[in-house]
């Protein structure tokens, strides 16, 4: 499993910020994706009506989750193939284990999967004999680095166009050290040139899902490389690996979806390659796996769609919500500690990890709703933020100081008396205190504010003090006057 | 000339001070009520006002966030419309008092009446008002920035803009990013400071990339975060909030922190 590092999110999100190289790749982070988007969706004036439509399909299929699951497995069955349904991430991982040594399997070869991600399913296998080879691109490149992925549509995001070049130096020892590597197109190509004979020699193939579909048993598969027809059609064993939440009733369906995914995700209007996996190779077929399994995961899922916070269940994985956040570009995805960055991963993680491995993710946001705007599903995602900042005071997952400051606080702003005699003193006293200056550099108890930041000093006394001696100054009923 | 103007006559305005502008800006909301008077309200400012509870009910302590919007509630019920002069605070009685009564009917009901008379100050002059200030000088280079919650909560966009360009000597630009976030957050700002300090960072160079030398928003938390990094950064950047500038009164008050030059 990917290494948790949720719980050290402050230290995370300070390396993060000193980190020249990273800091500069996130400089150019807003100019990208979201401008794309903007520009798709500028071409698509009815937008908005589909992502009405696409928000319905998910809501009908989470309510009726279970027929749909169960009518998407007899269609797998019916085309030759098999599911697994998996609890958690360890029968998930022991599932496509049993697949490869069933299929006395060397190297896997993996399209990019974020539900591998989340089950470790890398790591696992190779501790127990089996090679995972990645193969799209980014996922290639920090599979050499043994890095995590930063973004969940652009794991390398993170890494400079040189970062790549090293690492590839590095890895791909038998080349000429001191060959040409400018041009991501070269990089590209040798990343190919490396993969290709990995393609044809890969026993099983891994892939993840972007939806299944009920009606068809199909698996729906949207990448820019082609890698992922490669892995689910030359390996004799095809596995996908996908989480419950994935399901939609029709093709129909996952064509509206489909709308919506690549325009919100990178701006395309589609990706380059989509694709419909339906059951193993039949006997007219050319080509395709004698084998094909669906590895069904719920870790957790079943609880967040009996809860609240089930409209988190929508997410189709675009990414939008993270390419438009601040924190995220701020501080990017590996200071989130696992592998679902942005406002998305703040509330899916603790459904996931639990709210006390991933305490900070609900709190670590400004709560300004950009990502409710762009998200194709609409997914209230602050709203979703807030419930996950609910359970956590009620279960005293807060911190004592932050929930004994506010309850002092919320007393005293429960009674206006009170509130007013302390605030009336307090504000009159940090003036003085300012001077003529206006700012206060330090101020006790606010080394949070005054660490980064100058306090503003109140002006003098309260508006409501100035104000009651105005009105009391003042005839009833007169209309009131500048002073 | 016949209008379809549907501008009330008089209205009884309460005015929900907001407990920063109360304690750190008080002529923020004398500036508030000039604008209203002028717009022609009567403005009340009922006593029993605190604050809106956003800071507990953003931090999950939905008890104590419920007594505050009780109170709230009652203390501005009967008026003809609550305005006040941060998106934020507005957008909390107008969006989030409502659903917070849920399970309480009656409440609920209170609530929705209170929230369906809630204004943003800037929106309430020019939308329901038909309010643009005259003879107001304010000679700056002026960049906005759209707090977050007014913003996506409310719609406040043109409004505040339509203040502005009836003033005289404002130079308004627009940067790409007036629309992003500055970091300020409620209790997000000492909670994870360096990552809100980075953001204001952002937001600071995004305004002076605009050749502006002024910033002005409508709410006082991004204001307060805004000039308080710009000071500790000595960035040549003044701090307004839009009311005083509307108001006139933004020379006279001289900026948030105090000037840059100091």
């Amino acid at each position: 499993m990917n290494q948790i590092k949720t719980a050290r999110f402050r230290e995370n999100a300070h390396d993060a910020l000193v980190d020249k190289q990273l800091q500069a790749v996130l400089g150019k982070f807003s100019d990208g994706f979201p401008v794309k988007r903007a520009q798709a969706i500028a071409r698509m004036p009815e937008f908005d009506a589909l992502r009405d439509a696409a928000r319905d399909i998910k809501n009908h299929a989470l309510e009726n989750l279970g027929a749909y699951l169960e009518e998407f497995e007899a269609k797998v069955v019916a085309s030759g193939g098999k599911v697994h349904w998996c609890r958690d991430a360890e029968e998930a991982r022991q599932t496509v284990l049993s697949i490869c040594r069933d299929a006395d399997a060397k190297t896997v070869t993996k399209s990019k999967s974020m539900i591998g991600e989340e089950v470790g399913i890398n790591d696992f296998l190779e501790d127990n004999g089996v090679e995972p080879i990645e193969t799209d691109l980014g996922e290639y490149i920090i599979q050499l680095r043994k890095e995590p992925p930063s973004h969940i549509i652009a794991p390398a995001i993170h890494l400079s166009k040189q970062q790549v070049a090293d690492t590839f130096r590095d890895n791909h020892r038998n080349r000429v050290s001191d060959r040409p590597l400018e041009s991501p197109r070269v990089m590209l190509d040798e990343a190919r040139e490396e993969l290709r004979g990995k393609f044809l020699g890969a026993d099983v193939g891994l892939t993840g899902a972007n939806m299944l579909i009920a009606e068809t048993g199909s698996i729906v598969l949207v990448t820019n490389e082609g890698n992922a027809e490669l892995t689910c059609g030359l390996p004799r064993v095809h596995v996908a690996m996908a989480s419950i939440e994935k399901i939609v009733p029709t093709l129909e369906d996952a064509s509206t979806v489909l709308r919506v995914l690549a325009r919100s995700a990178t701006g395309q209007d589609m990706s380059v390659y989509t694709s419909f996996v339906t059951g193993p190779r039949r006997s007219e077929d050319l080509d395709g796996p004698e084998e094909f399994h669906v590895v069904l995961l719920d870790n957790g899922r079943t609880e967040l769609l009996a809860s609240e916070l089930r409209e988190i269940l929508r997410c189709i994985r675009c990414g939008s919500c993270i390419n438009h956040c601040p924190v995220y570009e701020a501080i990017g995805g590996h200071a989130y500690g696992w592998i679902y960055p942005g406002p998305m991963g703040a509330v899916l993680t603790p459904g996931l990890l639990g709210m006390e491995v991933a305490n900070h993710h609900p709190n670590a946001s400004t709560l300004c709703g950009r990502c409710e705007t762009v998200c194709p599903m609409r997914i209230p995602l602050p709203s979703l933020l807030r419930k996950w900042r609910e359970r956590q005071f009620t279960a005293g997952v807060t911190p004592v100081t932050s929930r004994y400051g506010l309850k002092v606080w919320a007393a005293l702003a429960r009674n206006p008396r009170w509130y007013r005699g302390l605030t009336t003193i307090t504000s009159a006293l940090l003036a003085k205190v300012a001077g003529k200056t206006g700012r206060l550099r330090r101020l006790p108890l606010a080394g949070g504010w005054t660490g980064s930041r100058d306090m503003p000093a109140p002006q003098s006394q309260t508006f409501m003090a100035q104000w009651r001696r105005r009105t009391a100054a003042r005839k009833p009923g007169s209309r009131p006057g500048r002073s | 000339m016949e209008t379809s103007s549907t501008k009330p006559d008089a209205p009884n305005v309460a005015l929900f001070v907001t407990c920063l502008v109360d304690v750190m800006r008080p002529s923020t909301g004398f500036a508030a009520v000039t604008l209203l008077e002028a717009a022609g309200c009567r403005v009340t400012v009922p006593d029993a006002q605190t604050c809106c509870g956003q800071p507990a009910y953003n931090a999950g302590d939905r008890k104590d966030a419920r007594a505050i919007a009780r109170l709230t509630i009652e203390a501005f019920d009967g008026f003809d419309y609550i305005v006040a002069p941060s998106g934020s605070c507005a957008g909390m009685i107008k969006m989030h008092y409502p659903e917070m009564f849920a399970d309480d009917p009656e409440m609920k009901k209170k609530a929705e009446a209170v929230a369906s008379r809630t204004w943003e100050l800037t929106s309430f002059l020019v939308d329901v008002m038909e309010y643009t200030p005259t003879d107001v000088r304010f000679d700056r280079h002026v960049s906005y920035h759209d707090s977050c919650s007014g913003l996506r909560e409310l719609g406040v966009k043109a409004q505040p803009r339509t203040l502005l360009a009836n003033i005289d000597g404002v130079e308004l630009t627009e940067g790409d990013s007036a629309e992003v976030c500055c970091g300020f957050g409620g209790l997000f700002c000492v909670k994870y400071p360096e990552i809100s300090t980075a953001m204001v960072d952002k937001k600071i160079d995004d305004i002076l990339a605009t050749g502006a030398n002024t910033v002005v928003a409508g709410d006082l938390g991004c204001l307060m975060n805004i000039a308080g990094r710009a000071r500790r950064r000595g960035a040549p950047l003044d701090v307004w909030h839009v009311a005083e500038v509307a108001a006139g009164i933004a020379d006279e008050t001289g900026p948030i922190g105090g000037d840059a030059e100091d």
